[in-house]
């Protein structure tokens, strides 16, 4: 009941839309303001990297976004979890990987951004194209 | 001033720079993303050709930034530094500092409240 898919082409002007959805969403079903900012920069840098790396800057193409509450392995909290699919360059999941930050340079963020904001990540090739994105995040105060 | 008028938009993220003597001042606003984040670095880039010794990048009215907003930011730095010039980061909201400290970043550069 409480699940909720966005369809939005792949250009770059979407993804606040849908990071303002995502922020709505997690105040909504009890995340703290700080914990929806943090869910919404994980799908501004998901998003991001799908337009960049999976779709090489196309912006006719679609991404599937779905953001759903899970309950967590002891059932006390209700976890959100947000489903990012393509339909663009498929790459290997081990190889999308936070980079050394001790390196200093631009560039190469985004996967060190959501994996430290969220509390489960995982990337997946589609069996029908494309990626998947899962990611989830429980709340602090359950 | 005049050179950079063409950047500076109703709503866009640019919303002034001040170019006096050795100082520059960049006032900044709304998200810096990846669909703004190529607006903020045309202007950098521009006083970067300048060398320009001191620019300061006010944050006050950026609600938001992401990796793209970071990457600049950082990219202008290691520019400004290669001819020995000072970069300064103005008074971010507690949302976009949180995002500096995630990358690490706040160790980096100058961030300073006025």
């Amino acid at each position: 009941v409480s699940e909720l898919t966005i369809i939005a082409p792949s250009e770059s002007v979407n993804i606040c839309v849908v990071r303002c959805a995502v922020e709505t969403y997690a105040c909504r079903h009890g995340f703290s303001r700080e914990e929806a900012d943090q869910i919404g920069l994980a799908v501004n840098e998901a998003m991001a990297n799908v337009i960049k790396h999976g779709y090489g800057g196309e912006c006719d193409q679609r991404i599937h976004v779905t953001f759903s509450l899970i309950d967590s392995s002891s059932g006390a909290a209700k976890g959100l979890k947000v489903v990012i699919r393509d339909f663009g360059r498929q790459v290997d999941p081990e190889c999308i990987r936070s980079r050394n930050l001790d390196d200093v340079r631009p560039g190469g963020l985004g996967v060190h951004l959501i994996r430290s904001v969220m509390d489960e990540v995982g990337y997946r090739q589609h069996d029908e194209g494309g990626m998947e994105l899962t990611m989830i995040k429980y709340p602090t105060m359950a | 001033m005049m050179e950079f008028d063409h950047l500076i938009k109703e709503n866009g993220p640019v919303r002034g720079v001040k170019v006096e003597g050795e100082k520059a001042e960049v006032d900044l606003s709304s998200d810096i993303d990846m669909n703004c984040s190529p607006i903020v670095r045309e202007v950098l880039m521009e006083l970067m050709l300048k060398q320009i010794p001191e620019i300061g990048i006010r944050l006050d009215n950026v609600s938001y930034m992401d990796s793209s907003g970071l990457a600049t930011l950082v990219e202008a730095l290691q520019k400004v530094k290669k001819y020995n010039g000072r970069l300064v980061l103005y008074n971010p909201q507690k949302r976009v500092q949180s995002v500096f400290e995630i990358a690490k970043l706040n160790q980096i550069f100058d961030i300073r409240k006025t």
